[in-house]
Parts: structure tokens; C-alpha cells; sequence
């Protein structure tokens, strides 16, 4: 039981966000009468919030690195704005358009990659710069009109849903991808406790894995078959599972990972680490770039048209769904999951309080307060664990002064005397 | 040394001053007067208690913080901060000038004291002001141009003219030449007599023997945190001062050496690297050296000789911009141009400054053992958390890392934990030359054994360590052979046998032919 508090107490961060996004969730779930969880309402929240999520992945890599972009929206409609041009002006069929629409953006993620990266301008003032250069972009390249409607072929991409391998009832195939996700998830569970045992780490013990895992069925079961009942997963659903799980394995499983959390968590340590930290950030925003494109397709598709106004504000979304999910501004903290639960809390308060009736301008205020209040419960956590942690090996000289961080430089500074060059 | 009553007509009586950091003492009963109008020399070795003496005194550690008392002209004065001290007449002139380079002349004078007429800021004093100041420390510029301007020489005159517009009765300052070329340090020595003559006391830091002797009038020397004798500065030589400086028995304090020596591992030729930013400052000025397999060869010098440039531009580039200079292992020469590089040939460094850059603070010790080896614990990019896990846990049972488990942060570390994992994470790229940048500064003498036997271990293992050091007891208990360095320059070598502390601090401090 000790074991479960210190892992609660460690990880009070992500629990709490996901406690919190339950929390608002039964809240909603009350207050709309059983509107919010309506198999409809569910297929909805998916597909009205697929961008953002897939910009708060983006965004959540580029945080983390210890950098910022607002070019996100911006980039989404001129991604999306050449796109519809390609699609209907052209007449080019939706493969071929999605790869240029994707390289488009790799482009301009590299463009901005390379200013942050390598000439080290600011990010803000890179990005920020971006965000004019290709909303101005995107009104040249649409006459300031609206282009559309756009062919079937790419609005599936946001409104199709997986098609069902027999007529029956219920949408069986996404029963049975509920079934399967959930078996593979429960064998992942198992599997790391076998390894922990295996090396002798510290593990779970079979009860609390076998209660995770019951609860890790109940809710995917549950989630597939609410699906199932209405029209099956949709297409963006599939991607974006796809794109959760890959950018979570490659952030916390590979080197590459590894590399973008060292180069956020102190550049000139990892750079003398041997990472190739102007590489790394480069990269970052190419593919902040890439998802940008991805995020401007599924706009554009779900709106069957390409507007000059299409993706206002989205950064600010991407980028309180990071800071709400646990990123942090001075970088090097944050996880993938973090960010899509952040944008799940996003995406709910939007649709609650729209089903509530609740009118724009006071959704605005209540968002900016829950971000507020989520970034708070942050710091105020991280700083009593410090506070906690701290107090014990090093006790501060002379009555000390200030918290967390700065306690561990007086006692170097008998030694270090005459101070670093 | 021990109380004495105040003399009639000091300005300055520190009288029986301790101070403590959480285990180690600073200081411990020091006395120190200075008479109006003297110029005192405070020297002592790296870590003596200089800088402490005067943080105590201009305040940066308040009253309360530290034992003993201050006596400013007979009475006792409680400094609460640096606003204090300089009310009372004493300004700090640190190694890192605290101008705004944007400001001009004037403005950096006055700033935060502005000259002001119903709360408008009055140029036309100011600028008066400020060049009547100039003129008492023979600066010939225009006060209203940017301090950005001037060259280093220049802006340690505009911080002295800013003293001095505070009313200042002591300056203090901290190393002020180091950064200087020859002229500017005599221009700057002259200044300092010519206080004098106006009354105005000084305490110099410094490390130059040469300029100590030529302009104080007595020399104080304090050793691990004692005053150890104060002498007249027309009565001793540069002998006598380094003696007082190092003399302090070696004890059983580094464990016994057991490697083979065997052939020339790394060879350095030439290595010459300029300021990054400031054009032709030379930081190191044709280094060169040898490394043997197996061997422990030290680097001394002082503050500012270079050693920590030189070291991390020969590490990938990661200081400076290169000049000339080659890297010869094995033989064959090698090409070192960004540290993946520097890695990939088997060299690793471990930083002086390990918090900025050694470590990354928030991720916990696994994370921290792996970063410069992640390829070791994965397979095409893809890392093996558990197999990495087992590396971190023995890696860090290896080093002795006294910790939680290997998921605490690195952060939460003592500074001697902290250390084990730096090295720690270097042992895990089995590098061949190893180069260790002040290894054991702040750190208690516990931490230090175990770090000096990891050393011992990986030269038995036939690895070559360079060990940058400023305790020459550390390096003459560790090294096989020391090479001196100053100014950039190396100065001379010394071999295990013949090495000792006086003639290797005369290497130290001596001056560019």
C-alpha cells in the first residue's frame, strides 16, 4: 500500500490530470442530463477535437525542447488552403495531394527549424513571425475566398468512418478493435512487470497489475462497443490512436527520445553529452511542421472548404492542451500522453459547456481559468516534493533563503571560491 | 591568529571571523586590519577563503550568516546586505564586471544613484560628474559613450570611477588583472598607488606574485581558511609568499597507484584556440602534450590560465573558436570537430561546472548514466529500458552513488553524488582518454577517496586521464607527471618525482616571456 501512495504521490501529475479529465467528464455527463457520453456526442468529440490533439502531440515535442510555436494555426490553413487548390483547382486525387500537403509542411517546418536551430533566433519571435507569414500566405493563395466544397475522397479523412466487415447490428469491426487494443494492451502491462521481475526492479505486484488491467479492459471495451453502437471508429480516430501510440514509443523508448528530453532538460549538458542538439531541435519543428499539415488536411476535410480564417487560434489550444497534460515551460518535462490528456480536458469543457448552453465568451474565460489553475496545481506540487526531497541531505547554510532550486549551489561555494570563468 | 585590540586609526578591523557551510568550515578565526590609505594583498591557493572573507565583508553574506565581528573605524558595523557595506564606504569590484554594456560611461556611474533634479534624471551633472571621475582614474573618454565600446582594461577604470562616486574608503578587488594584457594591468597598478595618496584603502586579490609585490604595501596569506601570517610586502619575496601559500603537509589522503604506464596514447600539438567572442584573445596559445596508456597526468595552473578552454575545445569544439592545432592518437591523427566526434574517438570530459554541464538536474540518475551511451543499451535506436536500468543500477553501485534508487532526480544529489554520476555516466562510454576538469571541487573528503580510486581503477584498466586541478596537493598525490600552465601557455612539466608545490607554483604564475 506504501508503494501505491509513493507511486501516487510521484506521479500525482498525471494522475491528477486524468482524474481531473474524469472528474469534468461525470461533471459534464450530470449536468447535460447524459448528453455528454451519447455514443453521437462521443463520435463528435473525436472528430471536432482530431486537430488539436494531433497539434498538442506536436506541440507537446517542441515544449519540450524548451521552445514555443505559434505558427501552428496559421500553418494549418495555408497547408489547407493549398491542398483544397490542389484537390479542386488542379484536379490532383487525394494520394497524391496528402504527401505534398505533408512535405509542404516539412518545409515549413524546416524553414522555422532553421532559425530556432541554427541561426538562434527566439522561437516566440520565429514562430511568431510565421504566424503572420503564412496567414498572409494562405489569403494570397485563396484570393481571400473560400475554396470548396472538397472531393469525398478527402472528407472522409475526417468524417468516414471504418467500414464494418458484415451488416449486423452493432459496428462488429470496432468491437472486435476494442477487444484486440485491449488484449495488447493488458499483455504490454504484464510483459514490463515479467521484465521488472525478471531484472530485479522494483515491480507491481500481481494484484494491483490484475486490477490495472480489468480496468484497462473495462474502459476500451466500454469506449468500443459506445462506438459500435453508433457509427464504428472513425477514420481519424484510427489515426490518431496510430499516432499516440508511435509518438509515445518514440519519446520514451528510443534515443531520439531521449535526445529531445536532454536538449530540453539542459542544452549545453546534452550538447556535451555528444547530442547533436541543433540537429535535434531542427528536427522538432520539422515535425511540428509535418502535424501541422496532418492537423490542416482533417480541418479542411471536416470543413469541406479552405477559408482564409480556417485555424485561428488553434496554437493557443495545442498550446494550453501541453501545459494542461504536464509540460513545462522551462522544458525537458512532458509526455505524449500528457498532451492528449490535456486536450481531451480541452475538448470536453467545449463540447459540455456547448451542450450546456453556455455562451462563447464564457467558455473562453472559465478554458483560461482551468489552465491557469492546472499550471498552479503544477508548480505547487513540484514544489513541495521538492521542498520534501530537499530537506534532507542538504540542509541550507545560515537560515537560507528561497526554495527548490537554488539550495544546492551555497555549499559548492567554499570551494569554488573564486568562482566559474 | 589570534584577537587583538583594534589599532587607533584603522579603517578596517575583521576581528576573529568564522564561517561555516554545511560540512566544511570557510573560514575559521581570521583577523585582518587595514590602515587608511593601504594596500593589502590577500592571497591564498583556490579555495583558501578569499572570496569568502569578502563576501562576509561587502555584505554578500550578512550579519548573523558567519561569526567574528567587522569594526569600520573602532565601531562595530552589522552589514545586512551590499547596500550596507557601501553605505558605509566599501565597494566590491568583481572579476566579472557588473556594467550594462548598452549604457554609456555616465549612466553606468550613476546607476541606481542617479543624479537627479525632482525626480528627473539631470544630465547635465551627470555628465559633469562622471567626467570629473574619469579624470581621478585617468580615463581619457567621453563619458557618454557605451561601456560596450571600451576594452576590458577601460571598463574595470569606469567600475573603479563608479566606486569612487559612491564615496568609497575600500575598494576590494577581485582578481582585476586577470582579464588584462601587460599595459592596462600597469595603468590600473598605478591607479591603485594613486588612491593611496588620496587616502583611499584597497584589499587586491590576486594571484600574480609579480604585481602583488610591486604594488601592496602588505600581504596577508591565508591557507584552508586561516589567516596564516600577514608580512610586510618590501620585506619577502616570491619565494617566501608561495611557501606560505602551499605549506601544508601531504597526508594519506590518495590511494596508492598501481597502473603500467605503456606507450603515448593521445598527443596534442599546437592546440591553439581564441575567446569566442573577443577577437584575438588567445585562451590557449600552442598547448602541447602527451598522454600515455595507463598514465594520470595533471594540469596545473590558476584561475584564467586556460586549462578549462583548452580542455573543452579540444572536447568537440565545445569552447572557443579554433585556430591551429592537431590530436594524435595512437599515432594517427585524429579529427575532433563536434563532441560525437570527440566521443566517438574515446575522449570524455567531465566538466567543472557539473550542474550547468554536467548534468541534466531534473532527470533522474538512469537517464543521466546512459545519456552519452544510449547506443550501449539500445539496438537500432530502440532503447532497452530494462536492459539500461540494470547498466544505471550497477553503474551506480560501481561509482558508490549513495541515492534512493536510480529513478531519484539527479538534482536531489549531494554535490560528491552528483559528481559519481558524471563520471559515472563517462565510464559508460569506456573512453580512452579521459579528461577530469576539477573533479572533487566541493566535495567532502569522503567523496573525494572514492572518485581519486575510480581514477586509479580506470588507469590500472590501461585508460589515460588528464586531470585538471587547482589543489596541487591533488594533483601532486594523483599525477604521474603535471604540466604548469599560465596565460594559456604550458609553462613547463614535471615528472611524479621531482614535482613539488613551490616550483610548480612559480610555473603557475609565471608571466609570458
Amino acid at each position: 500500500m506504501t508503494a501505491l501512495r509513493e507511486i501516487l504521490r510521484n506521479n500525482a501529475r498525471q494522475y491528477g490530470m486524468v482524474i481531473a479529465l474524469a472528474v469534468i467528464v461525470v461533471l459534464f455527463q450530470i449536468l447535460t442530463g447524459g448528453l455528454l457520453l451519447r455514443p453521437l456526442n462521443i463520435t463528435n468529440l473525436i472528430m471536432q477535437n482530431s486537430y488539436v490533439l494531433i497539434l498538442a502531440i506536436g506541440m507537446m515535442l517542441v515544449i519540450v525542447t524548451g521552445h514555443i510555436d505559434l505558427s501552428v494555426g496559421s500553418v494549418v490553413a495555408f497547408v489547407g488552403a493549398v491542398s483544397a487548390i490542389m484537390l479542386t483547382g488542379w484536379g490532383l486525387p487525394m494520394p497524391v495531394v496528402v504527401p505534398l500537403a505533408l512535405v509542404l509542411g516539412a518545409l515549413i517546418g524546416a524553414w522555422q527549424g532553421f532559425w530556432v536551430a541554427y541561426v538562434r533566433i527566439p522561437a516566440f519571435i520565429v514562430t511568431l513571425a510565421g504566424m503572420l507569414i503564412f496567414r498572409g500566405a494562405t489569403m494570397v493563395v485563396l484570393d481571400g475566398e473560400s475554396v470548396g466544397p472538397l472531393p469525398q475522397s478527402l472528407r472522409a479523412m475526417a468524417n468516414g468512418f471504418v467500414p464494418d466487415i458484415a451488416a449486423v447490428g452493432p459496428h462488429l469491426l470496432t468491437l472486435l478493435l476494442a477487444v484486440l487494443g485491449a488484449a495488447v494492451l493488458v499483455r504490454i502491462q504484464w510483459r514490463m512487470r515479467a521484465r521488472d521481475l525478471r531484472f530485479d526492479l522494483p515491480a507491481a505486484s500481481s494484484r494491483l497489475t490484475a486490477a490495472k488491467s480489468a480496468a484497462t479492459v473495462l474502459v476500451v471495451v466500454v469506449f468500443g462497443a459506445i462506438l459500435a453502437v453508433h457509427n464504428g471508429v472513425p477514420i481519424v480516430g484510427l489515426l490518431l490512436i496510430a499516432l499516440i501510440a508511435g509518438y509515445s514509443f518514440v519519446m520514451s523508448a528510443t534515443t531520439a527520445g531521449r535526445h529531445v528530453y536532454a536538449v530540453g532538460g539542459s542544452e549545453k549538458a546534452a550538447m556535451l553529452s555528444g547530442v547533436k542538439t541543433r540537429r535535434t531541435t531542427f528536427w522538432v519543428f520539422v515535425n511540428m511542421g509535418v502535424l501541422s499539415a496532418l492537423a490542416g488536411l482533417v480541418f479542411t476535410a471536416r470543413l469541406n472548404a479552405a477559408t482564409p480564417r480556417a485555424g485561428t487560434m488553434f496554437e493557443l489550444d495545442a498550446i494550453a492542451a501541453a501545459f494542461i497534460g504536464g509540460a513545462s515551460a522551462a522544458g525537458g518535462v512532458g509526455t505524449v500522453i500528457g498532451a492528449v490528456v490535456g486536450a481531451l480536458v480541452m475538448g470536453v469543457m467545449n463540447n459540455g459547456m456547448s451542450l450546456i448552453g453556455l455562451g462563447v465568451d464564457w467558455q473562453q474565460g472559465i478554458k483560461g481559468l482551468v489552465l491557469l489553475a492546472a499550471v498552479a496545481f503544477d508548480i505547487y506540487n513540484k514544489n513541495r516534493v521538492g521542498a520534501r526531497r530537499r530537506s534532507a541531505p542538504v540542509a541550507e547554510p545560515d537560515g537560507g533563503s528561497g526554495s527548490g532550486g537554488g539550495s544546492g549551489g551555497r555549499r559548492d561555494e567554499v570551494a569554488v571560491e573564486e568562482g566559474s570563468r | 591568529m589570534s584577537e587583538a585590540p583594534s589599532r587607533t586609526g584603522d579603517i578596517l578591523h575583521m576581528r576573529g571571523i568564522g564561517k561555516e557551510f554545511p560540512g566544511v568550515t570557510a573560514l575559521a578565526d581570521v583577523d585582518l586590519r587595514v590602515a587608511p590609505g593601504e594596500v593589502r594583498a590577500l592571497m591564498g591557493e583556490n579555495g583558501a577563503g578569499k572570496s569568502t572573507l569578502m563576501k562576509i565583508l561587502s555584505g554578500v553574506y550578512p550579519h548573523g550568516s558567519y561569526t567574528g565581528d567587522i569594526l569600520m573605524d573602532g565601531e562595530v558595523r552589522a552589514f545586512s546586505g551590499v547596500a550596507d557595506s557601501e553605505r558605509a564606504g566599501i565597494a566590491i569590484i568583481h572579476q566579472e564586471l557588473a556594467l550594462v554594456p548598452q549604457l554609456s560611461i555616465a549612466e553606468n556611474i550613476f546607476l541606481g544613484n542617479e543624479r537627479t533634479r525632482l525626480g528627473v534624471v539631470d544630465w547635465g551633472a551627470t555628465v559633469r560628474a562622471a567626467r570629473g571621475l574619469l579624470r581621478r582614474v585617468g580615463l581619457d573618454e567621453d563619458p557618454t559613450t557605451p561601456v560596450s565600446l571600451l576594452s576590458v582594461g577601460r571598463q574595470q577604470l569606469v567600475e573603479i570611477a563608479k566606486a569612487l562616486s559612491k564615496e568609497v574608503r575600500l575598494l576590494i578587488l577581485d582578481e582585476p588583472t586577470s582579464a588584462l594584457n601587460e599595459a592596462e594591468s600597469d595603468i590600473l597598478l598605478g591607479l591603485l598607488r594613486g588612491l593611496r595618496a588620496q587616502g583611499i584603502a584597497c584589499i587586491l586579490i590576486s594571484h600574480k606574485l609579480g604585481e602583488v609585490v610591486r604594488v601592496a604595501d602588505t600581504i596577508t596569506v591565508l591557507r584552508d581558511g586561516r589567516g596564516i601570517e600577514t608580512m610586510a610586502a618590501g620585506a619577502v619575496d616570491e619565494d617566501r609568499i608561495i611557501r606560505g601559500m602551499v605549506g601544508r603537509a601531504l597526508d594519506q589522503r590518495y590511494p596508492q597507484r598501481t597502473a603500467e604506464i605503456g606507450e603515448v596514447r593521445f598527443e596534442v600539438r599546437d592546440w591553439t584556440v581564441d575567446h569566442p567572442t573577443q577577437s584575438g584573445r588567445r585562451m590557449a596559445d600552442g598547448v602541447g602534450l602527451e598522454v600515455r596508456r595507463g598514465e594520470v597526468v595533471g594540469l596545473a595552473g590558476l584561475m584564467g590560465a586556460g586549462r578549462t578552454e583548452f580542455a573543452m575545445s579540444l572536447f568537440g569544439g565545445s569552447y572557443g573558436r579554433y585556430v591551429r592545432g592537431g590530436l594524435v592518437k595512437d599515432g594517427t591523427p585524429i579529427r575532433v570537430r563536434d563532441v560525437g566526434e570527440a566521443i566517438a574517438n574515446g575522449i570524455a570530459y567531465v566538466p567543472e561546472d557539473r550542474k550547468e554541464l554536467g548534468l541534466i538536474l531534473g532527470d533522474d540518475i538512469r537517464r543521466n548514466l546512459t545519456l552519452a551511451a544510449l547506443r550501449r543499451v539500445s539496438s537500432r535506436t530502440v532503447i532497452d529500458k530494462a536492459a539500461e536500468a540494470v547498466a544505471a543500477a550497477e553503474l551506480s553501485a560501481r561509482m558508490g552513488v549513495r541515492s534512493r534508487d536510480i529513478y531519484q532526480a539527479a538534482g536531489d544529489l549531494s554535490g560528491g553524488n552528483q559528481q559519481k554520476v558524471v563520471l559515472g555516466k563517462w565510464l559508460f562510454a569506456e573512453p580512452d582518454l579521459l579528461i577530469l576538469d576539477e573533479p572533487t571541487r566541493g566535495i567532502d573528503v569522503g567523496a573525494k577517496y572514492e572518485i581519486y580510486l575510480v581514477v586509479r581503477r580506470l588507469a590500472a584498466q590501461g585508460t589515460s586521464v588528464l586531470l585538471i586541478s587547482s589543489e596541487l596537493p591533488e594533483l601532486l598525490g594523483m599525477c604521474d607527471r603535471i604540466y604548469a600552465m599560465s596565460q594559456g601557455r604550458i609553462t613547463g612539466q614535471m615528472a611524479r618525482g621531482e614535482a613539488a608545490q613551490e616550483p610548480l607554483m612559480k610555473l603557475m604564475t609565471m608571466a609570458k616571456a
